[in-house]
């Protein structure tokens, strides 16, 4: 009977599964695995990884990185969706102890009622705790807080080659440091320790600014760093040099104390025809987005998801872009080089290409916790483009120059396309990072920019 | 005779799931800790049992019993039951949640493995929930509630093993809702389409299937109200099984699927 399910389990292994299944969110590039190994406890993964046939592994959480990063082509992938257990909560210091699976939508639903919050968040909620520090990712609290890995006190880490390692600050610091921002490269987080932080409700005070300039963003940006706790702006990209926008920030209330409960918003039930999003439309609606939010302007009370994950009220917004999918381009560059900024904005100007998502932040300058993290100070645009073939890359060449010349870097959660080149000087010290990847994994991402089979 | 006044709705907060390491099992479990809910929860690994333990603690559980004993042995029912008597003897809910599916081909080829699918999925659960209901009888209250399955509703060519067990424990199931009816005491058959789970992970229209938590909603509205009997879940598998059921055995037979 063993004989039979070994043969079984070849049999399916030999499948390759449908590209649609496990994509990235820009459903850009589409690529095929040759096996996804579906685990639903943390037993399993230490026989996946000890098997001696497989060539090269990556974890796959929510499939929210944009480009190639958490995919591994023609090889294989270990979902870990279904590794979203709670093992502990120190209600005192506000410590969870969860598995890499867990959602932040999940943490939200279960501690926010009892008064905690994440201590970073991205823009989705949709996110798993092991690819937010795969990322160390970034939020609208960067220039208070840090990056996400800032807050893991510490981590069990699977590796194929020494089994389970328990990572933290002062034990396998190194390892510790490789795998926060390390790209799901150097094991499966098997569980995490997360310092949340401590809210009294669900409101956020916010307050909405129109901006017209560059300059006054930089003000606006400086002013606010020091009273609010989270700032970030929308940004027309149709603009040009001097780019309007509006500028949000906030602080978790202590005043307002309405009951909230969120809903769940409608779903894109399919991929939209690609000639609806062209530049008028695109236009039009950055034009009415601008002058709504204008109108709008000033403080008020507003529930934590419309103001950190306004996207996440469209289910599978990314059909948005049509069958093709899209690539978000996300930079950070110098504050001392505005005029590269102002060179970039031109350039997604003229080209006409740009998109409704553009977001401008200012980072601040608490170092990153990981060896390749990419938050450092400076300012981060990201923008999304509609795949729409060659002249897509070749805007997105041009773009590359500008943050090459200006000593900025590109953010690799993001990206489907960048050159070693770029990723080199992005990531001068990668090449310190690699005694760190697990023997036995891989990534699409990871082969492209290495240059490596 | 009457039966005893039913109330509109059944107060569930003390359950015991049988195969509580499951696929829907661990979507209903967490249904059941955000209401508070006491839970005792039956299934084969204890390092797994640990781990459910502290999720459905931190989730809102109101105690979490954990009891590592294999349900496919009947010899380990008569223990198993003896710890929940002495652990939660006032329990009022008891979900019947595992099965085992292997392909159909292996269970054509192996006798073994015939034998030991219709076992689990028909003889282990018939012989555990009978503990359960002569308890439940001698109290006159509580809901059993078991998951069989859409498989079991017709026999088809491509999985009729496990079909036919899964269709034997909703016989069984609905002469036991009969005689139980008498004392007050609810039996739900639950009869669930294909369902994302780690039991049909390998199957290939498996992106297709009912997310465990859709299914888990219904089982737990299923649970709190005093209707229906037979739950299809989702609702759509009530009209595809009906339009099934009705094919001539003559056409039925020379279909593919």
């Amino acid at each position: 009977m063993t004989a039979q399910v070994a043969a079984t389990a070849r049999k399916r292994s030999a499948r390759l599964l449908p590209s649609t299944t496990y994509c990235s969110w820009g459903r850009y590039p589409a690529v095929r695995h040759s096996h996804v190994h579906r685990v639903a406890w943390d037993d399993q993964v230490a026989g996946i990884l000890g098997s001696t046939a497989i060539a090269s592994l990556l974890p796959y959480g929510l499939g929210r990185s944009y480009g190639d990063s958490c995919l591994n082509a023609d090889r294989e992938l270990i979902d870990c969706s279904r590794l979203n257990r709670i093992l502990s909560f120190d209600e005192f210091k506000g410590i969870l102890r969860c598995e890499s699976g867990m959602t932040f939508a999940d943490i939200i639903n279960v501690f926010l009622p009892k008064g905690w919050f994440l201590p970073v968040t991205p823009g989705t909620q949709y996110v798993t705790v092991g690819g937010a520090i795969a990322n160390d990712v970034h939020g609208k609290n960067h220039h208070c807080a840090g990056t996400f890995g800032a807050h893991i006190r510490q981590f069990g880490l699977h590796r194929s080659d020494h089994g389970l390692v328990l990572c933290s600050p002062e034990q396998n610091a190194d390892m510790f440091r490789a795998t926060i921002g390390g790209l799901g490269l150097t094991g499966v987080i098997a569980w995490a320790d997360i310092q949340l932080r401590k809210v009294a409700g669900p409101w956020i005070d916010a307050d909405l600014t129109p901006f017209q300039s560059l300059q006054t963003f930089l003000d606006l940006s400086h002013e606010s760093d020091g009273r609010f706790e989270y700032t970030v702006a929308w940004l027309d990209c149709f603009a040009g040099k001097n780019p309007r926008g509006i500028f949000f920030r906030g602080n978790h209330s202590t005043t307002e104390s309405r009951s909230f409960t969120p809903k769940k918003g409608p779903t894109m039930p399919f991929a939209l025809p690609e000639w609806l999003l062209n530049r008028y439309t695109v236009k039009a609606f950055n034009a009415a987005y601008y002058h709504l939010h204008k109108a709008k302007s000033g403080a008020t009370a507003v529930p934590y998801n419309s103001f950190f994950y306004p996207l996440d009220s469209i289910q599978q917004w990314n059909l948005l872009y049509g069958q093709q999918g899209f690539l978000q381009y996300q930079c950070v560059i110098p504050e001392s080089r505005l005029d590269a900024f102002e060179e970039l904005l031109d350039r997604i100007a003229h080209s006409g290409m740009g998109s409704f998502l553009g977001v401008l932040k200012r980072f601040g300058d608490a170092p990153s916790a990981g060896m390749l993290s990419f938050p450092r100070p400076g300012l981060t645009l990201a923008l999304d483009f509609a795949m729409r073939g060659e002249r897509t890359l070749e805007l997105m060449r041009s773009l590359d120059e500008v943050v090459l010349q200006s000593g900025g870097a590109l953010y690799p959660a993001k990206d489907a396309r960048m050159s070693p080149a770029l990723f080199e000087s992005s990531f001068p010290h990668w090449r310190s990072f690699v005694p760190y990847i697990d023997p036995k994994f891989s990534s699409s991402f990871w082969r492209r920019v290495t240059q490596e089979k | 005779m009457n039966p005893p006044q039913e109330s509109s709705t059944h107060s569930m907060r003390k359950a015991v799931i049988l195969g509580a390491t499951s696929g829907i099992a661990l979507a209903v479990e967490r249904e059941l800790a955000q209401r508070g809910c006491e839970l005792l929860l039956v299934a084969r690994s204890a390092e797994r049992l640990a781990a459910l333990q502290s999720d459905l603690l931190a989730r809102g559980a109101a105690q979490v019993l954990v009891c590592p004993a294999n349900l496919a042995s009947v010899e380990q029912h008569a223990g198993i039951f003896d710890y929940v008597r002495r652990t939660l003897p006032q329990f009022d809910t008891v979900l019947l949640a595992y099965g085992a599916m292997h392909d159909q081909k292996e269970s054509e080829a192996s006798i073994d493995i015939l034998v030991q699918e219709l076992n689990v999925n028909f003889v282990s659960a018939s012989a555990i929930l009978t503990f359960f209901a002569n308890d439940l009888e001698k109290r006159r209250t509580g809901c059993i509630a078991a998951i069989t399955s859409v498989a079991g509703d017709r026999g088809r060519r491509a999985n009729y093993v496990y079909g036919s067990a899964k269709g034997a424990l909703s016989l069984f199931l609905q002469g036991l809702r009969s005689r139980l009816h008498r004392a007050g005491v609810r039996v739900i058959t639950i009869k669930p389409g294909p369902v994302k789970t780690p039991m049909t992970d390998h199957l290939e229209s498996a992106a297709r299937f009912a997310e465990p938590e859709t299914v888990a909603a219904d089982i737990v509205r299923a649970l709190e109200q005093r209707s229906p009997d037979v739950l299809y879940t989702p609702k759509i598998w009530r009209y595809i099984m009906t339009a099934v059921e009705h094919i001539p055995e003559g056409i039925f037979k020379r279909l593919s699927f």
